[in-house]
């Protein structure tokens, strides 16, 4: 362990990779503090104004919209949009910020039960072997068959619009990959002495799973789970973007990109004129995909001994 | 050899009965009346209940699993799947009428995957810890990094909103006037880009193909992004074998050495990754035919699923189902016949 913090704090790029993570991670924490919410409810993005159309950064609170939160005694502690607003009013500012934690939310559920199930399902596959083993792997192949994106749009198009379903959504197909993980270094654990006397001590199946399997297979699988978080938000990202994902004016960045998409070119003779709608979001996801891939790249090649040295 | 075919021939049948199962559990989840919805075509039989529960009884909605799944598969193989309101025509006459776009677009994105993640690839391990390595490897990474959907609105924003080179859609509309209404332009293989070249129309061509390059570009970086990695760290294995050493002390050219001798063997595992990649591409289709506008099955499938049209998205998932299964085998099957070792396990 002591020496796979060393490897990640000697790279450059896993540095980088840490440092951006550690900066996201306070972000989200002091959301409160960075972008404090005038509603309620935090998660509802704060507007701006009433016009569709996208503003640009520095743009302050309409005076509409001011006279709405006057009349109704709240405070207006932030009166202007520093990334500018999106379509629909809505502060951009303020959704990426408080779309972190909804990012970060995302990825740690859905990457957490889908490695539970794959574990689960893993394990029990290659542990007990024979007709359990063929029928959970031909149930795995069948979930692989259909493209990712696909599947998890099927299933949140039928159980319906809500970041919650989005998440089961990408449990529901996200599971089959540590299941062949786990399963495949099971499968070279499973005949070691150690378990062998476990078993012939007459210790209980489940207990030979979770207390001498476990522990040594489960690392290659934590390393997959490190490198999928950036890809089940963007995943989840891609659905708010589609209109499937997360209801509207929710925090989340797919759909503050998904706001930006009619804009995008700009009008007539003003090409890029909402450069910003864009922009902000874009470089949100992309810091925090490439964050988790930059320490995830690291903990591979620390895995891997042929590439040692090598990448 | 043979055997291995024949084996995975077999098997075929069942994965896709396994699959059209999980997409039919899926579908279940929605009541029988939800269900009847993607039947018909007149939404007003459904405020009458005698009608609806005649229908549900009808297309044995209501009826338990099993059996439920059985008359399922009947109208799937009846071609019925069911009316989609998004495209207001049946759900299969909508896919085929949209296939031939989507084909288009992800057989041509084959071309650069293949082209330039082995190129650069090679490219890489050659220059190994170079400049011209690092960089190669820096656009690798952050490509990867890059949701499809953010590089997609890049692309969109700099070729067309800035340049004005790119536009999207699928033909621009003097050129869709002359396909679809002029009359005398044939559609042999419905592929714009192949149509207008059989009709001798050069400049129906062009205007195709810019339309299909932003898609083309947006669907395939990332699986080149990957495949260059793939290629970079198969052809840095394959150069320090020993065979390579025996060849470069024989004094055979660099060259050759590279192309000839390492670049044969290193590609064998790049294969099955390339294979795999274009497959995967097929998930991508969705978002980038959206952002481009691209009047694809993809585009279809996310308006239909954003107007709650369960009937088209899942005849659309099931059509994408059947494709990954049937490009797995075909990726296998090559695989083994490229690489004898395969079939013994």
């Amino acid at each position: 362990m002591n020496r796979i913090i060393k490897k990640l704090l000697n790279n450059t790029a896993s540095l980088i990779g840490l440092f951006l993570l550690l900066v996201f991670v306070l972000i989200a924490i002091f959301a409160p503090y960075i972008a404090p919410p005038m509603f309620s409810d935090p998660y509802q993005i704060q507007r701006m104004t009433w016009d569709i159309e996208p503003q640009p950064p520095g743009f302050p609170m309409s005076e509409d919209m001011r006279f709405i939160f006057e009349s109704l005694g709240k405070p207006i502690t932030r009166d202007r949009a520093i990334f500018g607003t999106a379509q629909g009013g809505y502060d951009i500012f303020y959704g990426l910020i408080w779309g972190t934690r909804t990012a970060f939310r995302v990825g740690i559920i859905t990457v957490a039960f889908s490695m539970l199930i794959g574990i689960i399902g893993g394990s029990i596959a290659a542990y007990f072997g024979g007709w359990l083993d063929d029928l959970l792997m031909r149930i795995t192949d069948i979930f692989l068959s259909i493209p990712f994106l696909v599947a998890a749009m099927v299933l949140t198009t039928i159980l319906g619009r809500g970041l919650n379903k989005v998440m089961i959504a990408l449990i529901a197909f996200g599971w089959m990959e540590y299941a062949r993980v786990i399963r495949g270094s099971i499968l070279s654990t499973k005949e070691e002495i150690y378990v062998m006397a476990a078993k012939a001590l007459g210790v209980k199946d489940y207990r030979i799973i979770i207390l001498h399997l476990l522990p040594n297979t489960i690392f290659p699988v934590l390393v997959q789970a490190s490198m999928n978080i950036g890809s089940m938000v963007v995943t989840a990202a891609a659905l708010s973007f589609l209109g499937v994902g997360a209801p509207l004016g929710y925090a989340d960045w797919g759909q503050m990109v998904s706001f930006a998409r009619n804009w995008i070119i700009g009008a007539p003779g003003k090409a890029g004129e909402y450069w910003y709608a864009v922009f902000f979001p874009g470089i949100f996801i992309v810091l925090f995909v490439l964050s988790w891939n930059l320490v995830g790249d690291t903990l591979r090649d620390i895995l891997d001994p042929r590439l040692r040295g090598e990448l | 050899m043979l055997s291995y075919i024949i084996r995975r021939l077999l098997i075929l049948p069942f994965i896709l009965l396994g699959v059209t199962f999980l997409i039919f559990c899926l579908f279940s989840l929605l009541s029988p009346m939800e269900r009847l919805a993607t039947y018909i075509n007149n939404p007003s039989v459904l405020k009458n209940p005698q009608a609806a529960q005649r229908l549900i009884q009808k297309y044995h909605l209501d009826d338990p699993s099993p059996a439920g799944y059985i008359y399922w598969v009947q109208s799937l193989l009846r071609l019925d799947f069911g009316w989609s309101p998004t495209a207001n025509q049946p759900v299969w006459e909508a896919i085929t009428q949209r296939l031939p776009a989507t084909m288009e677009l992800v057989l041509y994105s084959i071309i650069p995957v293949i082209l330039v993640g082995i190129w650069l690839g090679v490219i890489s391990a050659v220059h190994h810890n170079d400049l011209l390595d690092q960089a190669i490897r820096i656009t690798a990474i952050i490509g990867w990094s890059l949701p499809t959907f953010i590089f997609g609105l890049l692309v969109l924003f700099v070729f067309y909103g800035i340049l004005g080179w790119l536009p999207p859609g699928r033909l621009s509309t003097w050129a869709q006037f002359a396909v679809y209404a002029g009359g005398n332009f044939k559609h042999y293989t419905h592929f714009i880009t192949l149509d207008a070249l059989l009709n001798k129309r050069l400049d129906i061509f062009w205007d195709a193909l810019t339309h299909l390059i932003a898609p083309i570009i947006t669907l395939s970086y990332i699986s080149w992004a990957y495949l260059l990695r793939i290629t970079r760290s198969s052809m840095l294995e394959t150069l320090r074998k020993d065979y390579i050493r025996t060849a470069r002390a024989k004094g055979v050219e660099e060259k050759k050495v590279i192309h000839l001798h390492a670049q044969k063997n290193a590609l064998i595992p790049v294969v099955t990754v390339a294979g795999m990649m274009v497959v995967q591409m097929l998930g991508g289709v969705v978002i980038t035919e959206t952002v481009f506008t691209y009047p694809g099955l993809g585009y279809w499938a996310a308006t239909s699923a954003q107007q709650l049209d369960y009937g088209s998205v899942v005849g659309f998932a099931l059509l994408f189902a059947f494709m990954m299964v049937i490009g797995n085998l075909i990726v296998d099957v090559s695989y083994a016949l490229i690489d004898p070792r395969v079939h013994l396990e």
